[in-house]
């Protein structure tokens, strides 16, 4: 603790001094309790975002295809059925992981595979074994082609990461605008009790640190792909 | 010339002269450069983002002490164990503790400037544990027993063939020139080291003091991986890293990204608040968070230069600096290198061993410019400048700027000087280029242009 009192003690005593505020360096004297910066703002300057639902889904569409992530909407459970049964085909999947939610449970039914669920608890060598993991998501973000997760909606930290392909089951109406908007969704839905982990995903893992050349698929999933109901 | 600034000048004059690093330079950064552009461009205001990054930062770096409080009473909710370490070998010690009361033997890493700025592999190796790296970039440089040469691109003075040289050594892994074949290499082997990996380390971008949150940006997964696997995760940052509220990661996170890489947002951004929760599956048992000073405190307490601490750590002076581009990340011998890295080191580690960086710059502003917290760049080398010959003063510089006084104060001998100058250049060509020059240092690889034959005057003169 005594360091703790040490650190507080120099920073109090620095503040002691008024620093200029941005762009007013050469005004005397700052003032130090003016109201803080505007956050609410935020929307204005980020990249723009259409207002209806078409538009946003065509943006979602175009950021998830440069991000080199694989995007379907889908019509109804049927259709997710059989594209997920192709999917499984094309890719040769053995063993899957997925959590309990409903949309995943459907998934595992119909892909009728071996399985590790992370939920109870898990090895992780069982789930290193795993072709894909299967997850749901709490939102998708229009304006990045994001996919927002977090402990409790994606089945841990872990599920969304290891296996070589990630699978997001979404519903249409989890689609935001925009990053302003999903960090007032997350304050929303948990600011009582927030999880441990929340992660924006925005495409496959990647990394350009040879010659910055794209590799996709560095230490995290080399296929992402989103299912939107 | 103390020992560093010789070292410095030394490498400086070397790798400015090394043309297969320029290519390399030059070849990642316009890379860098082109969708750096194409993705600012994306904003409907950069200015006025940049603006408003810059008030929030001031806003919690002046407010630090209330802001750091309200973050450490956040993660301690949720039952994180937090340390405060006031200097780097403080860091160190809680850190080896926390290994040491763990039994543990080896400890994974995500990319952590600040455990570059403590040594911390250095002392973990030398305490006898294995400490892996897991960032691309940075398992390279760890390979190759380097610093790592840019604060985001930590390979990037190397080439692929570089790269498979050292693998195929290092590794014993089958020769290939294709980045994506090495790339997979390098997962095949830190796979392994996860999954065997007691401790999980990582640096972070911020802090997020609403919610006791720190939020990590990445693109390979290699720090969710660390977050996840192993049952004890440490986290070590620098106390500056503080954002008052969560909602201002909207703004910062695709600001780091557009300036650090060149995207919209990078793969991963992840916020973690604690250890495992109940009913949650995974996640260390135990989260602990090391606070660091190591003399932010001091740079905090120069108003002037405070805002320095709204750094977000996102590269994106060095990528424009035609110092660093020509000189490089090593040859400046420090943990943060480019104009930042100039502007904060005689910070941390001393004005008069570190002041010969400032003078390192052609002052174009490129820097300041392109700072998406507008931290005040290349005035602060000015300042330091300033700082260091008012704390000691050069007595060589004191006598030039008297002797140059004393001249110009006085027509008479302004007169006479002056045609002993254009005299006197005549003769120059005997002894340019060479140690009898007076003015060698400078004019080695400078022209100095030939002094009027008629001055102004004469000519007003002459002409009525």
């Amino acid at each position: 603790m005594n360091e703790r009192e040490n650190i507080f003690g120099r920073i109090r005593e620095a503040l002691r001094v008024a620093a200029p505020r941005p762009g007013h360096e050469h005004d005397s004297p700052p003032h130090l309790d003016a109201a803080p910066a505007p956050a609410g703002n935020t929307r204005q300057w980020l990249p723009l975002v259409g207002n209806s639902f078409e538009e946003r889904l065509a943006l979602f569409e175009k950021n998830t295809a440069a991000l080199k992530a694989d995007f379907f909407p889908v019509k109804d459970r049927e259709e997710l059925g059989r594209r997920l049964g192709e999917l499984r085909d094309r890719e040769g999947w053995k063993k899957i992981g997925a959590h309990n939610g409903e949309l995943t449970n459907f998934a595992v039914a119909e892909l009728a595979l071996p399985l590790c669920r992370t939920d109870p608890g898990y090895e992780v060598a069982d789930l290193e074994n795993c072709s894909a993991g299967i997850t749901e998501c709490d939102a998708l973000v229009a304006q990045t082609g994001s996919v927002l997760v977090t402990s409790r909606s994606a089945g841990g930290r872990a599920l969304s990461v290891l296996p070589p392909h990630h699978v997001v089951l979404a519903r249409r109406e989890q689609l935001l605008a925009d990053l302003p908007g999903a960090f007032a969704f997350l304050k929303q839905k948990y600011s009582s009790n927030y999880p441990s982990f929340i992660s924006l995903i925005t495409g496959p893992s990647r990394t350009g640190d040879i010659e910055r050349i794209l590799v996709l698929g560095a230490h995290g999933p080399k296929k992402l792909t989103i299912f939107c109901l | 010339m103390n020992p560093v600034a010789r070292e410095f000048k030394a490498n400086a004059r070397r790798l400015t002269a090394d043309l297969r690093h320029r290519d390399l330079i030059q070849t990642a950064l316009g890379k860098y450069e082109a969708v750096r552009d194409k993705t600012k461009a994306a904003f409907q205001d950069w200015q006025a983002a940049r603006q408003a990054a810059a008030e929030i930062k001031w806003e919690a770096v002046n407010h630090l002490d209330r802001y750091l409080d309200e973050f450490v009473r956040n993660l301690e909710a949720r039952g994180t164990k937090v340390h405060w370490a006031s200097t780097g070998r403080q860091a160190r010690e809680i850190i080896l503790g926390i290994i040491r009361e763990k039994k543990a033997r080896s400890i994974i890493k995500s990319k952590a400037m600040t455990s570059e700025e403590i040594h911390l592999n250095e002392a973990l190796e030398e305490a006898g544990f294995e400490v892996v790296e897991s960032d691309l970039g940075e398992f390279i440089v760890q390979l190759r027993k380097e610093a790592p040469y840019h604060i985001v691109f930590p390979a990037m003075h190397l080439s692929r063939g570089d790269i498979n040289e050292l693998f195929t050594r290092e590794l014993g892994s089958a020769p290939t020139q294709n980045p994506e074949d090495l790339t997979m290499i390098a997962r095949g082997v830190l796979r392994q080291k996860y999954l065997a990996a007691d401790i999980g380390f990582t640096g972070a971008n911020f802090a997020v003091a609403e919610t006791g949150m720190i939020s990590i940006t990445e693109n390979e997964g290699n720090a969710r991986l660390t977050a996840a696997l192993p049952k004890v995760m440490v986290t070590l940052l620098g106390i500056e890293k503080i954002l008052p509220r969560l909602e201002d990661l909207a703004l910062f996170l695709p600001m780091l990204a557009t300036i650090g890489t060149g995207q919209a947002l990078t793969c991963y951004n992840s916020l973690y608040g604690g250890p495992r929760q109940p009913g949650e599956p995974d996640g260390p048992e135990e989260y602990h968070v090391v606070l660091l000073d190591n003399r932010r405190t001091e740079l905090l307490a120069d108003a002037e230069q405070r805002d320095a601490l709204h750094c977000i750590r996102c590269g994106g002076c060095l990528n424009v600096c035609p110092i660093f581009r020509n000189v490089g990340g090593h040859t400046y011998g420090t943990t943060y290198s480019g104009p930042i890295g100039s502007v904060i080191t005689p910070h941390l580690r001393g004005l008069q061993e570190w002041k010969h960086l400032s003078y390192a710059s052609s002052l174009c502003g490129a820097c300041t410019e392109v700072c998406p917290v507008k931290i005040n760049l290349h005035h602060h080398l000015l300042h330091n400048r300033r700082n260091a010959s008012r704390q000691k003063p050069s007595l060589a510089e004191k006598l030039t700027f008297k002797s140059f006084a004393f001249i110009v104060n006085r027509p008479g001998v302004y007169r006479v000087v002056k045609r002993a100058g254009r005299l006197l250049q005549k003769l120059h060509p005997l002894v340019k280029g060479t140690r009898l020059d007076p003015a060698y240092s400078w004019t080695r690889t400078r022209e100095l242009p030939p002094i009027a034959r008629q001055t102004f005057k004469e000519y007003w003169r002459n002409r009525r």
